[in-house]
């Protein structure tokens, strides 16, 4: 069969249980955007059907899918997308900058010798072809890059692409690969490290609330998770409040910790160094509160309450169940 | 065993970091360089493997300017055995592609068992050279570990994924990142400082590496615009008088956010 002269092959990420990941409504969104978006699941046969319907259903033209074993990391995606890209040769080829994103798309770039370009916060298409867009230096720079030549490899930031496609009639067809027997990590099973968590995952989340050291304990930050259960939010933490042990590393948010651009950010006893603003400020709408009206945060809230965090976050708490009733 | 560490230097992050809007490139000048922690941790892994592990060497390597040898000493000074830093104005604004290769190039000269890095630059934040030395040197890639031993033939450990940890393993040669889940680097001491100065640190240019970098052999990536953010608009900033709650959740509710 013939493909999509403007195709973009969108790699999607497979969650442990068959489904797509989040980041793919973005990434088939960013794709429609400068072409036909013609999805590949790669993931063990048989066990990513969820994913591949929902690959349609966010805009896919075509789905491929690969059989692509899970105990070995990285190769059998990066052998699917060797095999895609010769079927489709697309003008673009879009992978998430997830963990198992870059490896797939770094590994994919050196071997196919494609120019790489990371972490974009948008694409577009110009009259000399597709240009990323990014957010560098922790958001103080926006630059474009493109590839001198080829279909360049783009990684897409999570959550920073607003964009959605339209469902499609997705046609699925199996995509055959030649393993290229290059050598590969034994991975195990996935174990969820928070799976009895209702909140969505700080990655991609469209509500974030933060706490930072203003908590003062691991008892009091129970109160961030409150303000993020009222919100549907995820939850997140300054860097301050990682290393005084109040939450997990997993959930900073920073220049070393997970970049975040949601659609709503809300700090709480945040001072807003450099290292935490880098992580968050391509939010869409910012609030902080934080009791000391000179913390840089407030330079760059939308919102900013200069006040006691533990009287105005349970006041906000009722407010917004008083909303739901 | 013979183990290398990746290690960058970056701009401070606790200063404001420039890019020349003419180049588009850092502003090396503008704020001091250090030595990008992640890639100290990186460091401190080798050492703590390269002591298990008897008869080990640990070799930095950093591809940077000239002006980076206090940098690439640092490493030196915290304990690595000899350092390769690749020096050469052609390098100037090298995209992720051109410095996979080249890295690669310098440490497969080496015969390493293991490459060890940290798994985003504090900088470009780009997180795929891992991946992209291993596909050049032929070797498994287990990135962002947790949790990592090394013994005489393999590597394993706990790493991170986008839905919760699990267990990896790889035949040695192998590359590896690590994240700032495992320690930070021991401080050079001044023992350490002295003997770095005695240390092997070989500068190596492009011609060394023998490695064809030529724009029309493989396409590279090019930067076509750079722009400084505009600052962001100063919100509303209240004093809380006993209804900033309700305020704030008004101000959610106008802007379509609850």
């Amino acid at each position: 069969m013939s493909y999509p002269a403007d195709a973009i092959l969108v790699l999607v990420d497979v969650t442990p249980t068959g489904d797509a990941a989040p980041s793919t409504a973005a990434l088939l969104g960013a794709a429609a955007q400068i072409g036909t978006p013609v999805a590949l699941v790669a993931a063990p046969a048989g066990t990513a059907q969820a994913a591949v319907d929902a690959a349609g259903s966010a805009g896919a033209a075509v789905v491929l899918t690969a059989d692509a074993d899970a105990t070995a990391l990285t190769v059998p995606l990066v052998d699917a997308l060797q095999a895609a890209d010769a079927l489709v040769r697309p003008d673009a080829i879009l992978v998430s900058n997830s963990i198992a994103g870059r490896d797939a798309a770094g590994r994919f770039a050196a071997r196919a010798e494609r120019a790489l370009l990371v972490d974009a916060i948008g694409v577009s298409r110009d009259d000399e072809g597709i240009v990323a867009h990014h957010s560098v230096y922790g958001g103080a720079y926006l630059t474009d890059s493109a590839a001198t030549f080829g279909a360049p490899v783009i990684t897409v930031r999570q959550g920073a692409i607003d964009a959605r496609a339209e469902a499609q009639q997705a046609q699925v067809e199996e995509l055959s690969v030649t393993a290229s027997g290059a050598a590969a990590a034994s991975v195990g099973a996935i174990e969820a490290v928070e799976a009895t968590s209702s909140r969505p995952d700080l990655r991609g989340a469209a509500r974030v609330v933060s706490g930072g050291r203003g908590l003062a304990s691991k008892e009091k930050f129970v109160l961030v998770e409150q303000l993020a259960d009222a919100l549907g939010a995820a939850v997140g933490a300054s860097r301050a409040a990682v290393d005084a042990g109040y939450i997990p590393q997993s959930h900073q948010v920073g220049q070393t910790g997970v970049s975040v651009s949601p659609q709503l950010y809300i700090a709480l006893g945040i001072s807003g160094a450099i290292q935490h603003r880098a992580g968050m400020q391509t939010a869409k709408t910012i609030v902080a509160i934080n009791k000391d009206g000179e913390a840089p945060i407030f330079d760059v809230a939308d919102f900013g309450i200069v006040g006691d965090l533990f009287t105005v976050v349970p006041q906000v708490i009722e407010a917004l169940e008083a909303r739901k009733k | 065993m013979k183990i290398f560490v990746l290690v960058k230097e970056v701009p401070d992050t606790y200063g404001d970091r420039t890019l020349s809007l003419a180049t588009g490139l850092a502003e090396r000048g503008a704020s001091d360089a250090v030595l990008d922690e992640i890639t100290e941790r990186a460091l401190e892994v080798a050492l703590v493997t390269a002591a298990a592990n008897p008869g080990s060497e640990v070799v930095a390597v950093s591809m940077a300017p000239e002006t980076a040898t206090a940098s690439v000493r640092r490493a030196l000074a915290i304990g690595a055995d000899s350092a390769v830093h690749i020096a050469d104005e052609a390098l100037r604004g090298a995209d992720l592609g051109v410095t996979a290769k080249v890295l690669a190039a310098a440490i497969r000269r080496g015969a390493p068992d293991l490459v060890i890095t940290g798994n985003l630059s504090t900088d470009g934040s780009g997180g795929v050279l891992p991946a992209m030395l291993a596909e050049h040197l032929g070797f498994a890639q287990v990135t962002a570990l947790s949790a990592v031993q090394v013994s005489a033939d393999a590597v394993t450990g706990t790493r991170a994924t986008d839905f919760g940890a699990q267990e990896a393993s790889a035949p040695l040669p192998a590359v590896i990142s690590i994240t700032e889940a495992l320690p930070d680097a021991r401080f050079p001491n001044f023992k350490g400082i002295m003997a770095a100065k005695k240390k092997p640190l070989e500068v190596l240019s492009l011609a060394d590496l023998d490695v064809d970098i030529d724009p029309a052999v493989a396409p590279q990536a090019i930067l076509t615009a750079v722009a400084e953010k505009p600052a962001r608009a100063a919100g509303v900033k209240i004093t809380d008088e006993g209804d900033a709650g309700t305020q704030l959740v008004e101000f959610l509710v106008q802007n379509r956010l609850v």
